[in-house]
């Protein structure tokens, strides 16, 4: 309806994405209040603890890092017009091929090991999120639902593949042999002293160029082109000659091989070993981030900043206020998702509103001036 | 004969949430409106059904505190998908989050348990009911174990959920506001145009969901379990949207992928261990991974062909 009246650049871009963060703050806040703990309180023993010392921030940056890889594979499918709610799964499977290669080339250095776990760790993720992709392009599946239900069949799948097959014999959780000390991605405590004991790694440079790399790809190829194209209006796609069934199956493949570098972050680099389970909400969180940036590699890196500070401050915060668990989190990326994603028309059309009376009361002397001349 | 039927039984009490769930679905999904949140609808009522329980000692205040917070989840999932024209699918994402963490952060805060509640006891659960003349006729062969044993001796949610199911086949094809809803998820515009208020329609089918798996969610905790413990649903809101696309949304079809699904649950849990002839020991993942497999593959239209609603999971808008 009132699409016609364009807002302006920095509205869209800015403006409503802090109002609804904000608004889902807020509420975030009330709920803090519910359980009798001061909200304003709770922000700051957050903000100390995933700031305020080296090893908060260390943990800070590994966060960020995972959250930076999830919230790209999201976005990325995003662009396509598909919703990927698969990287859960994804990020799983994704550890498997890590984990194998890291294994078989055991005792390489990590220089020239990183890059083929990263190449197989790419290959399955992406394979797992081939697959809704192909059902969605060529059977017309919904990838929503399918994405879904490839996470549960991911977990299953894993926890069969984990406690079955990988675990060795000598060990009683449900987790792989280690990867060698050579081999495994190495923490950045090797050359930033401040960051000691922390599990953050070259994986975090990685993630930077991840979001470099990203927005060439959509913004600064034929492909990426064609993707948004395909995002914004299929039909039109398909009239421009592009195949949009093979443009979801590679949006998706390459949705999923992003998804999977969370693999080399904890599977090759913190944990140095495939732990079941492992990927403890990563990818869900991706959903979150990739919401709230706009889908734009900028804003999938300040809010997987944001999402890794609640993440490290969250812990924080539970030792120090006991009735504020860890579940707070999930309560606020739900908040989150809610206000940016499915709820962005709320505020969207006040805003609206407020823009149009300011620009007809700009506009009303004109046509009195008129009438006299 | 007694391995079967004890079998059986386990099937019936764990499709009990997943029919409910399931037929929840069918209204809102007939009416046009996706619903990913029923799972954490199913949690989030089952965590205030446990809570309310436990509190006042009452189980039918818990169902109906149960019903409460599926009917506030429904509020907002309406407000953003039928109002403010957002995305269904953002809209059911962010409340299964919002589910499983209000639910342990509350329950945390309020009962220090790590986010379950107190066990439920007397009045605060619901128990199993016991059908006229089943203590007669359990001597009875073949009868005795089917009705005694079988149908009888589970809780009234039970019932009510296997009675939902000509229930609401009655109300979507034989009443006027069944056609009506139906409608409005296949063509809302002819709705429009008719004089009727889509957005009404579409919040009554909300409602009714609601209801439903708020029901649903109550049967967890208070009566298949005595207490609520954290992402109890575990997956189940998931497994009846599943059933509902198996079952291409019609009730009776939806009654027996619930069962289907139900009798999977039922079977992994007795084939736990055991070594099956020819085929060796069944990994209980393979089990657990069967109902997810056998819906994508029904999706890709390998077995039969699935199709939704036509107007499902678009907003309405109206042309000026």
């Amino acid at each position: 309806m009132s699409s016609a009246m364009p807002l302006p650049r920095w509205v869209d871009v800015l403006l409503l994405p802090v109002l609804n963060v904000t608004l889902a703050f807020i509420i975030g806040g009330i709920v803090v209040l519910i359980v009798g703990e001061n909200p304003i309180e709770a922000v700051r023993i957050m903000l100390y603890g995933a700031f305020g010392y080296g090893y908060g921030f260390g943990f800070t940056l590994y966060y960020t890092t995972n959250f930076i890889f999830a919230g790209l594979a999201v976005a990325v499918a995003f662009h396509a017009g598909l919703f990927n709610i698969g990287g859960e799964g994804q990020a799983y499977v994704g550890g498997l091929g890590a984990i194998l290669v890291a294994l078989a080339v055991g005792g390489l250095h990590w220089a020239l090991a990183m890059p083929l776990i990263m190449i197989s760790a790419a290959l399955f993720a992406g394979f797992w999120a081939f697959i809704p992709g192909y059902l969605q392009a060529k059977r017309g599946s919904h990838v929503v639902i399918t994405t879904i239900m490839m996470n549960f069949i991911a977990t299953s799948m894993m926890s069969y593949i984990i406690s079955r097959i990988l675990k060795p014999a000598n060990v009683n959780s449900d987790e792989s042999a280690r990867i060698d000390e050579v081999t495994r991605v190495p923490f950045l405590s090797e050359w930033i002293p401040l960051l000691r004991n922390t599990p953050v790694n070259i994986s975090f440079v990685l993630a930077l160029l991840a979001l470099v790399g990203v927005y060439l790809l959509i913004w600064h190829t034929k492909f990426g082109y064609a993707l948004r194209t395909m995002g914004h209006n299929g039909t039109a796609a398909r009239y421009a000659g592009m195949s949009n069934a093979k443009l979801i199956m590679l949006a998706m493949a390459i949705s999923g091989a992003l998804a999977g570098m969370v693999a080399i972050n904890d599977t090759a680099g913190a944990h140095g070993r495939l732990i079941l389970g492992y990927v403890a909400g990563t990818g869900f969180v991706g959903i979150a981030v990739a919401f709230m940036g706009k889908a734009h590699p900028i804003g999938v890196g300040l809010s997987a900043l944001l999402f890794g500070v609640l993440y490290q401050g969250g812990q924080e915060l539970a030792f120090t206020m006991p009735a504020i668990t860890r579940e707070m989190i999930v309560t606020i990326q739900a908040l989150v998702i809610l206000f940016t994603g499915a709820m962005s028309n709320m505020l969207r059309r006040p805003v609206e509103l407020a823009f149009l009376t300011a620009r007809t009361r700009q506009k009303e002397p004109v046509p009195t001036e008129r009438k006299e001349a | 004969m007694e391995d079967i039927i004890s079998i059986l039984i386990t099937t019936i009490r764990v499709s009990t949430p997943l029919i409910l769930a399931c037929l929840a679905g069918l209204y809102s999904e007939r009416a046009g409106i996706v619903d990913i949140g029923l799972e954490g609808k199913l949690l989030g009522s089952a965590f205030g059904a446990a809570v309310v329980a436990s509190v006042t000692g009452n189980v039918w205040l818990g169902l109906l505190a149960g019903i409460g917070v599926s009917m506030m989840f429904s509020a907002v999932h309406g407000l953003a998908s039928i109002n403010f024209r957002g995305n269904q699918i953002i809209s059911g994402v962010a409340l299964n989050f919002l589910a499983s963490g209000l639910t342990v952060f509350l329950g945390a805060a309020w009962f220090g348990r790590g986010g379950n509640t107190p066990p439920l006891t007397g009045d605060a659960r619901f128990y199993g009911i016991r059908l006229p003349f089943a203590q007669e006729v359990s001597g009875v062969p073949i009868i005795g174990p089917i009705y005694s044993g079988l149908l009888s001796g589970h809780t009234i949610l039970t019932y009510l959920a296997f009675l939902a199911v000509p229930l609401t086949a009655w109300v979507l094809w034989r009443t006027r506001f069944g056609l009506r809803l139906r409608a409005v998820g296949e063509n809302p515009k002819a709705l429009d145009t008719a004089g009727m208020s889509v957005s009404w329609l579409r919040y009554k089918a909300l409602m009714i969901t609601a209801v439903l798996v708020g029901m649903g969610g109550a049967y967890l905790s208070t009566a298949q379990a005595a207490s609520f413990s954290r992402e109890m649903s575990s997956g189940r809101g998931y497994i009846a949207l599943a059933a509902l696309i198996f079952a291409k949304w019609k009730p009776y079809p939806a009654l027996g992928a619930c069962l289907l699904f139900g009798f999977l649950e039922a079977m992994q849990y007795r084939l736990q261990g055991v070594d099956l002839p020819l085929i060796g020991r069944v990994p209980t993942q393979a089990m657990q991974a069967l109902p997810y497999v056998l819906t994508i593959l029904l999706l890709a239209g390998f077995v039969g062909r699935a199709i939704a609603p036509k107007a499902a999971g678009q907003p309405y808008v109206k042309e000026r």
